[in-house]
């Protein structure tokens, strides 16, 4: 996305918050692309666009590890156009995509088809997740190398987790060398199978079948034990589980090599949001128990979990429509993800540097990519956030295809007004979409 | 006057009352659960059932309330029992019917549930029936139509008039629900039978006991009331009521239990079992029954078996519910596009 800047930017007057330094107020000037100066008093020159940021945070771009595009394949549900429209108007500037497109992202093919797609959109940066297996099938590794110098940044085979730990112990094995994070939805498909909500008080009153929370806690310690003996950097998906949570802090106490993310359905809602059937509420890892919430946001707030995603999973209409049990499982995240996160701050579960690391420098590290952070020298991804702004979610204003949401009506604080990407304005609410 | 004996009157008099005064569940268009029921919509039910119980033993097995009125029964789930139930409640309330089944209808040419539902809608039908093998399919339909809907069974999520028509019998026995000691036995988990039996058992206070191998009994049931054994002998002693779960063979099974040889050997209730029991104890079992597994032949044909009379009141509590929710409404009118 090199070269796109039409001109120079200065922000003015913004909250410039970072992660890990003090928020401060001033002005952010943009040159070529690139931040050049981050202080008080930096003038306009008769060239710069202005960007009054007066009452707004001036934050690095975010950066979500854990989109579904939907395309290849799956175009009616999303395409690489509407989602990187949708992750722009969400303020994140880097989206990082789940293989389980058709034909699956396991070839440096489909790669570089997403790149290219990616390009053509010129909105947020798509760094593609390669599979770990062929076909997401479990049995064979994919060809990891090819796909890593193909562009991917990381290897999962998500949503259809890798059973066999004798393959996962290669597969970590493989990609350390490669410098590549292997992400794992961690879920025992025996102990969920035919599973469709969270197993508690509310899948036995409905009478449906329950996915226990220890069929993410017996992955979650496999995949541990795993990561320990062969050294490879583990990044676990959308953490949903007390267990998972208390699992991960005792493995980082031993310094095993992981990161884990949660996602804000998991530390806002519980599964009584599934009430009488809604299958806008049916997600996996499914809605949980309160404790679960608790525990969720307990560990964001100690750094347990120190990424926030969005496991942005659009879905049809018609496909939400069916019946609860074979509706698909899946929350459209992207453009709710700030005002949500926003809300840990209110709560005082994070402070405001805090959230906006999980948003930025933390997933950056996790998968060791550039980005993440503000400063001089660096290329100009930054999103602009209005936190006093209170708007009423309405899912058919999305960019996204994908309109299913839980969150539809709720109320939330906090939107992203400007999202500059290479020094580009690629969204702005000043601009009717 | 109160509405019950109104009702009772209308059906004695053979015109129905049209009332839109009324409250509570009534003032709805479905039946879909036990649970969103009070015990005032439970005794409207029980005693306009009771009116139509007398129906059934007159020569002249009809009354006109529902004349000019279309059910539909959709079974999307195979059933004999309580389709023919439901079919001949309608059609003793001079209801036109019609049966749709899984295998004939458009649903197998992949048309959604909604679609079909939207479709005989149109035709002018006054309320569905559905039996779907999907927990909720019915509250999809119900959200969706203008038309009334009754839930036939649901997936694992409830049977309602089943737990109606328990009712009916226990009390037609003669026996007060409130306090009454019961135990019901087999795969809650997967029992649309039990939930819809514990919602209304507990709602009029009776102490309900699950009996069952922990695979069958699932997570927090104790919040909705009842308690949990997994010793049949014990929890047997001095029950008043037993109601007896049908093994499932059709339904995913796997390790739930070695064998069924295993489950008869714990779970079965035999003759010498039940003596453990109140002297006066009833049996019920909602059907098909698996003799020699969950129920010996001889408790299925004894003195304290209550299951066909089971099956005889079903066809009262269906007529309540569907006079209850049909007649005091107005006809759906056949929506065509007139142009």
């Amino acid at each position: 996305m090199a070269q796109r800047y039409t001109s120079d930017i200065l922000i003015q007057n913004g909250r410039v918050v970072r992660p890990g330094m003090p928020t401060m107020t001033a002005n952010v000037l943009i040159q070529s692309g690139t931040v050049v100066g981050i202080r008080r008093g930096i003038k306009a020159s008769a060239k710069c666009v202005v960007i009054d940021a007066k009452g707004k945070l001036v934050c690095p771009g975010f950066i979500d590890l854990h989109t579904h595009l939907r395309e290849p394949g799956f175009e009616y549900k999303e395409t690489i156009q509407t989602g990187s429209a949708a992750a722009v108007a969400g303020g994140f500037t880097t989206i990082c995509c789940m293989p389980n497109t058709n034909p699956v992202n396991d070839n440096k093919v489909v790669t570089e088809f997403i790149l290219g797609k990616a390009r053509l959109a010129g909105l947020a940066r798509v760094l593609p997740i390669g599979a770990i297996t062929t076909r997401l099938d479990g049995d064979e590794l994919a060809m990891i190398g090819e796909l890593a110098s193909a562009g991917c940044v990381a290897l999962s085979d998500d949503g259809y987790p890798v059973s066999s730990s004798l393959i996962m112990r290669r597969a970590m094995e493989y990609a350390k060398a490669l410098g590549l994070t292997i992400v794992d939805h961690c879920e025992d498909r025996e102990l969920s199978k035919h599973g469709v909500m969270h197993e508690g008080l509310v899948s036995t009153t409905l009478g449906l079948l329950g996915i226990p929370s220890a069929a993410e806690d017996v992955m979650v310690a496999r995949d541990i034990a795993l990561a320990e003996m062969t050294g490879c950097r583990l990044h676990l998906a959308h953490v949903s589980t007390a267990g998972a949570v208390r699992l991960v802090r005792e493995a980082k106490a031993r310094g095993v090599p992981i990161t884990a993310e949660a996602c804000p359905h998991h530390f806002i809602l519980t599964d009584e949001a599934v009430g009488e059937f809604d299958t806008q509420a049916k997600v996996n890892p499914p809605l949980r128990a309160e404790s679960d919430v608790q525990a969720i946001r307990a560990g964001l707030s100690d750094g347990t979990i120190e990424v926030i995603a969005t496991d942005h999973a659009p879905h049809a209409s018609e496909e939400k429509e069916q019946g609860f049990d074979r509706a698909p499982f899946g929350i459209t995240g992207l453009e709710t993800a700030l005002g949500l996160t926003l809300s840990l701050v209110e709560d005082g579960v994070l402070d405001l540097e805090s959230a906006v690391g999980a948003l930025t420098s933390n997933p950056a590290k996790a998968f060791g990519l550039e980005g993440g952070d503000l400063r001089e020298g660096r290329t100009a991804d930054i999103t602009i956030v209005d936190p006093k702004e209170e708007w009423v979610v309405d899912p058919s204003t999305f960019r996204s295809k994908g309109r299913n949401t839980p969150f539809a009506g709720r109320k939330l604080k906090g939107r992203v007004v400007t999202t500059i990407v290479g020094g580009e304005v690629v969204f702005s609410t000043n601009e009717k979409p | 006057m109160p509405s019950s004996s109104r009702h009772k009157q209308a059906i004695r008099s053979t015109k129905a009352p049209l009332d839109s005064s009324q409250e509570g569940w009534i003032a709805g268009k479905d039946l879909l659960t036990i649970k969103a029921l009070d015990a005032r919509d439970i005794e409207l039910i029980i005693d306009t059932a009771t009116a139509f119980h007398e129906v059934a033993g007159r020569a002249m097995k009809k009354v006109p309330v529902l004349r000019g009125k279309t059910i539909a029964n959709l079974f999307i789930e195979p059933s004999t029992r309580t389709r023919t139930s439901f079919e001949l409640a309608a059609k003793r309330l001079s209801a036109d019917v019609v049966n749709l089944s899984g295998g004939s209808s458009s649903i197998m040419k992949g048309e959604s549930l909604v679609d079909t539902g939207r479709a005989l809608e149109c035709m002018g039908v006054d309320l569905v029936v559905i039996r779907h093998s999907a927990a909720g399919a019915a509250h999809t339909l119900a959200r969706t139509l203008k038309a009334g809907v009754v839930n036939a069974g649901d997936g694992a999520h409830e049977h309602p008039t089943q737990a109606l028509l328990d009712l009916f019998t226990i009390r037609a026995c003669g026996k007060n629900v409130a306090g009454l000691r019961v135990v019901m036995i087999g795969d809650i988990t997967r029992s649309r039978v039990a939930r819809s039996n514990i919602h209304l058992l507990t709602k009029l206070n009776a102490n309900v006991c699950v009996v069952g191998p922990p695979t069958m009994i699932p997570p927090h049931i104790e919040k909705l009331g009842v308690s949990v054994s997994y010793d049949l002998e014990s929890a047997l002693k001095g029950a008043e009521l037993v109601m007896i779960l049908r093994v499932q063979h059709e339904r995913e099974q796997r390790s739930l239990f070695p064998n069924v040889q295993e489950y008869a050997r714990f779970y079965g209730v035999t003759r010498e079992r039940l003596a453990l029991a109140s002297p006066d104890v009833l049996v019920l079992h909602p059907g098909p029954m698996n003799r020699g597994i969950e129920i010996a032949t001889e408790v299925a044909d004894g003195l304290s078996s209550v299951i066909l009379d089971q099956v005889a009141n079903g066809i009262a509590v269906r007529m309540a519910v569907l006079y209850l929710l049909v007649a005091t409404r107005e006809t759906t009118k056949g929506v065509g596009v007139t142009r």
